[in-house]
């Protein structure tokens, strides 16, 4: 059991769960009724999926340049993924995408 | 002066990050670039408005915010992913506002863009004081929630002065 061998156990374990989450979101997507519960499902695979896919690869790579690469992608990414999010939510109301509430419908 | 020199070192370190390859001609394509972005940033300030982002946050309180906000997201993530692949798919829509303590835009944008990182709420629009969140799988557990986000994005906010 060396250090390597360990590692690597621990990055494959991150990739797959990464990517079981990217699949997960896509399920997501298509199973979901309308835009807005499609935006959540989509926001899985953003922020699960991708923590888990560069955690991952950062195991994978050890400490080199890869490394830090991939952090400064997961650090761009954990800030641009959220405001285009917004983005789209924001343009959806802004053009007249009403939302339905299950919560009133519930009363 | 010496926030071009800082300005002009960080790039350039960012450079040496980023490519990897340490020949006397690609160290000197780094040095000739970062301090070609510096000479331009210094003109664009001179000839366009002088706005500057202040960044004024606690480092320590980040960093602990950071930290909650992924135990959050992970939590957040399951709830979803249990939604997502329940045959009967119980997802409660809901479109909710709720208010924000943060003074500055900085502050603000932290606080919105960490409601959209967690997966299950977005914030769809900034009204005067509050948000417009929509949830999917909404309970009146979501506004305790991010009620306690609120105060924690304050909290680094405020954590500087």
């Amino acid at each position: 059991m060396t250090w390597q061998f360990v590692s690597e156990i621990i990055a494959w374990v991150l990739i797959l769960s990464g990517s079981i989450f990217v699949v997960i979101g896509a399920v997501g997507t298509l199973r979901f009724p309308d835009f807005w519960s499609r935006l959540h499902a989509a926001s899985v695979s953003e922020s699960a999926g991708m923590i888990l896919l560069i955690a991952g690869m950062c195991m994978h790579s050890g400490f080199t340049l890869i490394t830090v690469k991939l952090i400064i992608i997961g650090g761009f990414i954990f800030i641009t993924g959220p405001t285009s999010t917004h983005a789209v939510a924001n343009a959806a109301l802004t053009s007249g995408e009403t939302p339905e509430s299950d919560e009133d419908s519930a009363k | 002066m010496l926030r071009t020199i800082l300005t002009a070192l960080t790039l350039f370190a960012l450079w040496l990050l980023m490519s990897g390859v340490y020949k006397p001609m690609i160290i000197g394509f780094g040095v000739v670039s970062a301090i070609i972005s510096v000479i331009v940033v210094r003109r664009m300030d001179n000839a366009a408005d002088t706005d500057r982002l202040e960044i004024r946050l606690g480092v320590f309180a980040t960093i602990a915010y950071w930290a909650w906000l992924m135990i959050e997201i992970a939590k957040a993530n399951w709830a979803v992913t249990k939604l997502i692949l329940s045959p009967s798919m119980p997802i409660n829509r809901h479109m909710f506002r709720i208010p924000y303590s943060q003074k500055t835009d900085l502050g603000q944008a932290i606080f919105a863009n960490s409601i959209t990182l967690t997966p299950g709420t977005i914030s769809v629009e900034v009204e005067e004081g509050e948000f417009l969140i929509h949830a999917v799988g909404y309970s009146s557990d979501d506004l305790d929630a991010l009620a306690e986000m609120d105060s924690r994005v304050t909290a680094i906010e405020g954590d500087s002065k």
